[in-house]
């Protein structure tokens, strides 16, 4: 084999990663051309020093103290147990205990509710995203019609749950195509849609693959893209793009009547 | 923000399992923030990053498959993280959209043994030289030398095939080759 094939294999040599058989045929290429020997010295050294300037940076003891305790702390006892020990310990008798519990529910709502809406506002970042890098793909759709009667049955075997789509003649959308989705690592449907020039993609999901968010109908937006969500029998369907208001209103309506 | 969702979960059901999350990501809590702060470039926002991380890392967890690759599952999650974060955005909306995987036909190296020698290898110039690696050559490059994962892990980490992988991997060591050595002839 010339030099410069085996040039092409030197980096999977060095990382360990040639087939057995092309590892020893290297090996012995090595033993007996200089240049191809210097050339893995060379590549050999980049990879030292790399590892050597890639090892930077250490937590600081305080963040790494109190990381290491926050995992500690929730493996060590099941909340119930937490609970009961705090409760204990301040000893003031059984009659507080409804009061503090009155207390308690409203702190945890009011976190929950936090939470929740960080959760929220991160989710429509995370269809945003998603959206944008459909528009941005060389191949926005994997399949490809405007006939809803060969869009829908191509998402079959490919995601786990099935969807209805509208009949879209006589308004001004017209279906472009569909491609699997993933979010909280579990697959859905994006269907893309465009009206005029703009993209519209609209997303379903199963409702449990997205546990703890929000699951009534909500309009929000992120980075200036419009965003509406509702659920319809377990599935959660999102719909975002740079369209007026009346035209995303105007789909979900569609895609509503439909399911 | 994330904090209290260390205290409102409970995976110690899980600890008794084929590890607890505590067993499987506290010895990675270093490297992890080492990756971290290499993407985020910032010692706050790394901070941020792996807190968060380790949040839904958490709250993931019981749906985590044991005995599957956890070290490139959180990896992943932290990754994922940084990419909504805004610096996230900020640094891929430079990624060229160009085809991949037409390494093949790259000239091999030039490097001459002095030039070996001139690289050899200042620590700080390859910091650097890594520092302004573009984030789609960073990421692979720290997770083969620095992480050691094989092809296959960095693969599941960034969600991208393994021939992909390989041609950033050998196009991430040019561009920083090149970087270290613009730097020796200026």
């Amino acid at each position: 084999m010339a030099c410069e094939l085996w040039g092409a294999k030197l980096d999977a040599y060095l990382d360990g990663e040639l087939p057995v058989n092309d590892e020893r045929m290297l090996r012995e290429h090595l033993r007996t051309c200089a240049a191809c020997a210097a050339d893995a010295l060379d590549r050999q050294q980049t990879k030292r020093a790399i590892q050597a300037a890639g090892q930077r940076f250490a937590p600081g003891a305080a963040f790494r103290n109190r990381m290491e305790a926050q995992i500690r702390a929730n493996a060590a006892a099941p909340i119930s147990e937490r609970i009961r020990s705090s409760a204990t310990s301040v000893r003031l008798g059984w009659r507080w205990i409804p009061a503090f519990a009155a207390v308690a529910a409203v702190i945890v709502a009011a976190v929950l509710f936090a939470y929740n809406r960080d959760q929220d506002t991160q989710l429509t970042s995370e269809l945003v995203d998603l959206h944008v890098a459909t528009l941005a793909s060389s191949s926005p759709v994997d399949v490809v019609s405007t006939d809803r009667h060969t869009v829908k049955p191509w998402f079959a075997g490919r995601i786990p749950f099935t969807f209805n789509l509208p009949e879209l003649e006589g308004t001004p959308f017209v279906l472009v195509g569909g491609r699997v989705s993933y979010l909280h690592q579990s697959p859905g449907a994006e269907l893309i849609f465009k009206v005029r020039q703009h993209q519209i993609s609209a997303f379903i999901f199963q409702e449990r693959a997205l546990d703890g968010t929000a699951s009534n109908d909500a309009a929000s937006s992120g980075l200036s893209f419009g965003v509406r969500s509702w659920s319809h029998n377990g599935l959660r369907y999102f719909l975002v793009g740079d369209v007026a208001a009346e035209d995303l209103d105007k789909l979900t309506e569609l895609l509503k009547a439909a399911a | 923000m994330v904090t209290r969702r260390f205290t409102l979960m409970d995976v110690s059901e899980k600890s008794e399992a084929s590890g607890s999350f505590e067993d499987l990501a506290l010895p990675l809590f270093d490297r992890l923030f080492n990756f971290a702060r290499w993407l985020t470039q910032d010692q706050v926002e790394a901070e941020d990053l792996v807190q968060e991380t380790f949040a839904k890392a958490l709250k993931g967890f019981p749906s985590f498959q044991q005995g599957t690759n956890f070290r490139a599952w959180i990896y992943r999650i932290l990754r994922n993280t940084f990419l909504t974060s805004r610096t996230g955005l900020h640094a891929t909306a430079t990624v060229p959209l160009d085809a991949e995987g037409d390494e093949e036909d790259l000239p091999a190296s030039t490097s001459t043994p002095e030039s070996i020698l001139l690289e050899r290898l200042d620590h700080q110039r390859v910091q650097q030289a890594l520092d302004k690696l573009p984030l789609h050559f960073r990421e692979p490059l720290l997770l083969c030398e620095v992480e050691e994962m094989s092809y296959q892990e960095i693969s599941v980490t960034l969600g991208i095939p393994v021939g992909t992988v390989m041609s950033r991997l050998s196009r991430a060591r040019r561009a920083l080759r090149d970087s270290v050595q613009g730097r020796v002839g200026s």
